[in-house]
């Protein structure tokens, strides 16, 4: 038999059927819905009179609109509060199961799926957000929507989509501290482009992925739409089976043994073929931060804002100029010692519990810089109350960093937590687009550490240089 | 839901000429919490056309007089990259475009637009840069011809080169078809996968 990869082996067991045209009609084993994407899509069923096929196999929560302040207090964006409401009443006339603000286990919704053990590897996995590429690190593969395909995959439990090729991203060598997950994706789009992987399923590979915690994993999946790839995978292992046993929604114990016997086939054959590969050696990477306005404007932290000249093509230094007249930087500076305003430690890139620790080692004893306004939003209220239970909250709040209730707030700017015009951001998030956080906000996306550091410096720091 | 088949289309070109066109440019977040498929035309491109004080950036390309009324938009490559929202593509369809051409386009992005009726047509670098030339030629007055059928586009003027679809997408735009409607005719092999699996 031809030797297959993980993905090839994960599609070939979810088409149902494959169009004269070309593309597979794919089965969804996982559909995770959230209130911004959702509500037309919910509309549709209604006007044509359809059902969601599998309620069970769908699972919704809200996370970009919501306040990460008081909850007890009605929401003071009426708009906002509609779409909460549209989605409780879509759940409820639909059958779906519905995390709300209510619920300790509300969260990012690629916070809460891995952490309930909702997903699980082998999986084809689905949600009309980008980072659905979050759940690839279970080796599930996942991906983002439309609407109108949320709509399509409520109705139907099945996604149209053409086969699409593979690229191996293989990490080797051995990270050096200070060097997190978050630093390895940062370099590999830095090399290879927000449109590196278009249209491609990557799969990351090599001793440092294997080396990653699943958390780890989660981040550097989380990425993979950024670099352009359709889905990001790891392979699961003992690490994957590890993280999901006892979860709520992982297989019982009855079922368990048997099922991580057929986890086991997952793992790409010796000898697959992946279309295109790209090799990077951990060893070599510093800690990333970005000073441009797409998350491929990446450089080492002991490096400096480049020139547009030394760019190829025309478009590229025109790209880079409009990048950094948003920026207000200057080619030269270095980025080390450039002073922020704000600090987000949050968002589905780096909001779980490892990721709230590296910061807290980072905060304990310390004091947010004057001036500085730095925010801690947990992934979800299960890994608040994880947080509060080891007493992470208390090293914040001590140092000034206010501790939040869960939601995507500041990555995305859809609820209260904006950016002012013209402030500056130390960001764990993942998209440093213009006007993302804000209209006229800055962001400079980077790890949990060091944006802890940043905003105790009150500029950006190398934390490798801290105790 | 029914959509106006895309077959042969001629209209009015603008020109983006910039990469990288993320969703959070084309419909920025604020605007995201309508629930309705509409009223998006408006906040198209919300940061670039306007001001912090709300009124028009002049200097911004679909505000320029000579973009008035296009429904042909030209871009730079990798449009439509970031976030998944479809509300990017019921914007530009909301403001009129129904097609928008360039050297490369975000996968979620295609998928969005051909559920809606825009066309995303992809053609070399080089037949961009023949475009965007013409375009800020034309001063105002330069319109193409995307003949999906053929997957060609054209002028008037000597200008024709071919594109690429995926051919289902084609099949799609061209037919102005009910995916879901497709895809529930093929009901009876879903309820065997899931029996299969069960």
């Amino acid at each position: 038999m031809t030797p297959r990869t993980l993905f090839d082996k994960v599609w070939d067991a979810h088409v149902v059927h494959r169009f004269p045209e070309g593309p597979a009609l794919l089965y969804v084993d996982l559909h995770l819905v959230h209130e911004v994407t959702s509500p037309q899509a919910f509309e549709g069923l209604r006007r044509a009179g359809r059902r969601v096929r599998r309620p069970e196999r769908t699972v919704a929560t809200v996370d970009h609109n919501v306040p990460t302040g008081d909850r007890t207090v009605p929401l003071d964006d009426p708009i906002a509060a509609t779409q909460l409401d549209a989605l409780a009443l879509n759940a409820q006339a639909f059958g779906v199961e519905l995390f709300d603000l209510a619920s300790p286990q509300q969260g990012i919704v690629h916070v809460i799926g891995p952490e309930l053990g909702l997903t699980q590897p082998g999986m084809v996995v689905v949600c009309g957000d980008s980072h659905t590429s979050t759940h690839g690190a279970f080796g599930a593969f996942a991906l983002g929507i439309g609407t109108s395909e949320v709509e399509h995959v409520l109705a139907t439990q099945c996604l149209v989509l053409s086969k699409p090729p593979t690229m191996e991203a293989r990490f080797t060598g051995r990270r050096s501290a200070g060097v997190t997950a978050k630093d390895l994706i940062l370099a590999l789009i830095g090399r290879i482009g927000t449109a590196g992987a278009a249209g491609h399923v990557l799969e990351y590979t090599g001793d440092a992925i294997g080396a990653l915690s699943m958390e780890e994993r989660m981040t550097v999946c989380n990425m993979s739409i950024e670099a352009g790839a359709r889905a990001g995978m790891i392979a699961p292992d003992e690490t994957t089976f590890a993280y999901l046993e006892g979860r709520a929604r992982a297989p019982s114990n009855h079922d368990w043994g048997r099922t991580v016997v057929a986890w086991r086939q997952l793992p790409s054959d010796p000898g697959a073929v992946y279309e295109r590969r790209v090799d990077l050696d951990a060893a070599g990477v510093a800690p990333q931060v970005t000073w441009g306005t797409n998350p491929g404007m990446v450089t080492d932290i002991t490096g400096y804002v480049p020139n547009p000249a030394d760019f190829a093509t025309p478009g590229e230094r025109q790209a880079v100029e409009r990048a950094l007249a948003y920026m207000a930087l200057t080619p030269g500076t270095p980025l080390e010692g450039l002073p922020i305003e704000r600090v987000f430690v949050g968002s589905c890139t780096n909001a779980r519990i490892e990721d709230l620790r590296a910061a807290a080692l980072v905060a304990r004893g310390r004091k947010v810089a004057p001036g500085v306004r730095a925010m801690v939003v947990p992934g979800s209220q299960q890994v608040k109350a994880q947080g509060e239970r080891e007493g992470l909250d208390r090293i914040f709040v001590e140092a000034g960093f206010e501790w939040r209730n869960s939601g995507c707030s500041l990555c995305l700017g859809m609820n209260a937590d904006v950016l002012q015009r013209g402030e500056r951001c130390a960001s764990t998030s993942n998209r440093n687009f213009e006007g993302r956080q804000g209209a006229g906000g800055r962001t400079h996306l980077m790890s949990p550490a060091m944006a802890a550091a940043a905003a105790v410096a009150g500029r950006l720091v190398d934390v490798r240089e801290w105790s | 839901m029914t959509l106006t088949p895309f077959v042969r289309y001629s209209g009015k070109c603008a020109a983006l000429p910039r990469a990288n066109v993320d969703t959070d440019q084309i419909i920025p977040k604020q605007f995201l919490k309508r629930v309705e498929r509409t009223g998006f035309g408006p906040a198209l491109f919300y940061d670039w056309r306007f001001r912090p004080d709300g009124s028009e950036n002049p200097d911004f390309e679909l505000n320029r007089p000579e973009a008035a009324g296009a429904t042909i938009l030209i871009a730079g490559a990798n449009f439509g990259c970031g976030s998944s929202r479809e509300h990017a593509v019921w914007a530009l369809a909301e403001y009129g475009f129904r097609a928008v051409v360039a050297p490369s386009f975000a996968d979620i992005f295609t998928a969005n637009c051909c559920q809606n009726g825009v066309a995303p047509v992809r053609l070399s670098g080089d037949g961009i840069d023949e475009l965007l030339r013409r375009c800020r030629a034309g001063n105002g007055a330069y319109g193409v011809t995307i003949d999906l059928e053929a997957q060609r586009v054209m002028d008037d003027a000597g200008f024709s080169a071919a594109f690429a679809m995926d051919p289902y997408r084609r099949e799609m735009l061209l037919r102005g078809l009910d995916e879901i409607g497709r895809t529930l005719l093929e009901e009876p092999r879903i309820a065997d996968f899931e029996r299969s699996r069960s």
